[in-house]
């Protein structure tokens, strides 16, 4: 600190000498300017270096680590799991790597195609078995609880996209068609929810569906049902859960590119005879299809993933993808087997991340 | 558009009924919760009379209270931080054509927007145990550990806000201050700031909401001592039917409602009077 008080000052700053006091002027000013050259080239790295550096660090590496711990043991520690890298006596890098993680996925895989030896009976049995309560829950069943959870995950997820198409299309449309004036209410009125707490709209739809809630009284009151269903606690409700969740974030995208589409191309082609479907089915849907795609990808990845919603009404039997994780890590403690888990998971998801980024960097981009 | 040659099933008034209808059940849910909050019965099978007592009973609870304090402390430092760093992440990506990393902080950027919360929870728990094996830090996690985490997540969404609003910003004004004589960062200051200053709120806002409402990654990342408002949510809407819950509900809807309203109508206002200015700067010019 003394030292710095002693530093010559210039405009109350403290100003550290830069050259040697003996230099000639000429030099000096060389200096000053390759100096301000480095700057001014070098400036860029004060707003790039930050964030790029953070999420390297905070994003990127954590990956790698997982990567490294899932190639490691489960044992009874802090932290539960073997050293991957140690030295030996004399100082020499020993890298010790254990498959075994990888290998229980793989012979899971293994079971699991044995098991399917009839497709048939498997979609028989997914109808049937919505609105059942699964009794055991599947970690506790002989078998193929990894494979057996990421199909579940994938079955939410693809008929829960399916479903938000569905539903999201039209609203998206309507949206898009509307004056100008009411586009901003309609997309507020969807966004709102948002902006409230996920697990209380989950809560809340719980309410609605209980046996004493008001969608059973409904179908009680007309006359459909004699006695309440049982909704939660099934696979039934974690897919209505899921497409309530997730359904604007397919409607948000498919309006942005519905909203550029020109209007003058359906007009021409309603002037050159074509039938409304068809121009619909030949002009709308193609130039949509980015949007189609970026909510495709927006709802199909987080459903893969979701733990909140089927942890919350599915019941034990609904085991998914985010549940064997969470358990993995939370109640089992088992970390290099549910960072093997992640990595396969990841894996997979690879494709669909890459097809978004795709669509949406060319959109920014365009 | 060619309204009169539109087919029955493609004409307005259809999709309109739908939309609505739509929207009615994504409200008829949150609303009966509301009409619920109020509601004596504890069941809320049906309305068996006007209380305010689950609201009571939710303002003595001292746990929802510190939770709440605690979410709310989080969420202000995190969505700061990740504004900023989003910020600077946009202007990177829209300004700097070329730069050695370019493809990597795209990818970087955009990979959280899609990534689910159980595989970044348990990655930066994994990090965390690390640095505290290599660093002795962290501890224990905690508010610290949330906060990386919530900044780490939230500046994706951030980043993609301010990008939008960038792009569509004119840089031939940014460039005429220059040529007039002003250095890039007073050119910055003066007039891009000024124009994105809308969607550094939007994208403030959306970071605060997004942190308080997570809870599967602070769950992972998080340590004793440390407990957000979704930990106690879940908590206790887990175990079934709690009336406090649809106070709360009611009170977090009725804030926001109020906010959302507030701020769009400041942004109606904002937007007419820069309008009205560039005209009148058209028309003097």
């Amino acid at each position: 600190m003394n030292q710095l008080d002693s530093a010559p000052k210039l405009n109350g700053v403290n100003v550290a000498p830069t050259s040697p006091p003996l230099a000639s002027p000429s030099l000096v000013a060389k200096t000053l300017k390759t100096l301000r050259k480095f700057a001014s080239n070098h400036a860029k790295w004060l707003i790039i270096a930050p964030p790029l550096l953070y999420l390297i660090a905070f994003f990127l590496i954590p990956f790698f680590l997982a990567l490294k711990i899932s190639l490691s043991l489960s044992i009874l520690a802090a932290p539960p799991f073997t050293e991957t890298l140690a030295r030996g006596e004399n100082g020499e890098y020993i890298f010790t790597f254990h498959m075994v993680n990888y290998n229980e996925l793989i012979h899971d895989w293994n079971l699991f195609w044995q098991d399917v030896s009839d497709l048939g009976s498997t979609v028989v049995n997914w109808v049937t078995g919505l609105f059942r309560e699964v009794e055991t829950p599947v970690s506790d069943r002989e078998g193929s609880r990894y494979i057996d959870s990421f199909i579940t995950s994938l079955r939410f997820a693809a008929v829960g996209t399916f479903f938000c198409l569905l539903i999201g299309y039209p609203c998206a449309y309507a949206i898009a068609r509307a004056p100008k004036s009411q586009q901003n209410l309609f997309l507020m009125l969807i966004i709102l929810p948002f902006w409230t707490s996920f697990l209380l709209r989950i809560y809340a739809l719980q309410g609605v569906l209980r046996p004493s809630g008001v969608l059973n009284k409904l179908l009680l009151w007309i006359g459909v049902i004699d006695e309440p269903l049982r909704i939660l606690q099934t696979a039934a409700a974690v897919q209505i859960g899921v497409v309530y969740s997730y359904a604007p974030f397919m409607i948000l995208p498919l309006f942005a590119t519905l909203q550029k589409l020109d209007p003058a191309l359906l007009e021409a082609a309603y002037d050159l005879g074509a039938k409304p479907f068809r121009a619909f089915w030949n002009i709308t849907v193609p130039l949509s299809l980015p949007g189609v795609i970026a909510g495709a990808m927006l709802t199909f990845i987080p459903m893969m993933g979701e733990y909140i919603i089927p942890d919350m009404m599915g019941g034990p039997g609904v085991e998914t993808i985010g549940r064997v994780l969470w358990n993995m890590f939370f109640d089992d403690h088992n970390w290099p087997m549910a960072a093997a888990f992640s990595i396969a998971f990841l894996l997979f998801l690879v494709v669909p991340i890459a097809i978004y980024q795709y669509y949406s960097i060319r959109e920014r981009e365009a | 558009m060619a309204k009169g040659k539109a087919s029955p099933f493609l004409r307005v008034n259809y999709l309109m009924i739908f939309l609505f209808i739509s929207l009615a059940l994504l409200y008829i849910p949150i609303i009966l919760m509301v009409v619920n909050s109020f509601n004596q019965s504890t069941l809320s099978t049906s309305f068996t009379g006007f209380t305010l007592g689950w609201y009571g009973n939710l303002f003595e609870d001292r746990t929802v209270l510190e939770a709440a304090l605690l979410s709310l402390q989080l969420g202000t430092v995190s969505t700061t931080l990740a504004m900023l760093m989003g910020g600077l992440v946009a202007i990177a990506l829209v300004r700097i054509p070329k730069f050695l990393g370019r493809l990597l902080l795209t990818t970087m950027i955009t990979a959280p927007l899609v990534m689910p919360d159980v595989i970044t929870g348990l990655t930066q728990t994994l990090l965390f145990n690390s640095t505290k094996v290599l660093f002795g830090w962290p501890d224990h996690g905690g508010f610290g550990t949330i906060l990386i985490a919530h900044v780490t997540f939230i500046m994706a969404y951030s980043a993609v806000t301010i990008q939008s609003r960038l792009l569509t910003a004119d840089s031939s004004l940014e460039e005429a201050a220059m040529d007039l004589g002003s250095g890039p960062v007073r050119a910055f200051v003066e007039i891009t700031l000024p124009i994105i200053s809308p969607a550094l709120l939007s994208a403030w806002l959306l970071g605060l909401t997004l942190s308080l409402d997570d809870l599967v990654i602070a769950s992972f990342v998080t340590g004793p001592g440390a407990t957000t408002l979704p930990m106690i949510i879940y908590s206790k809407i887990r175990v079934g039917i709690s009336p406090e819950m649809n106070a709360l509900a009611s009170i977090i809807l009725g804030v926001v409602a109020a906010g959302v309203v507030i701020s769009s109508l400041i942004m109606a206002r904002s937007e007419k009077t820069r309008i009205s200015e560039e005209a009148k700067a058209l028309k003097t010019g």
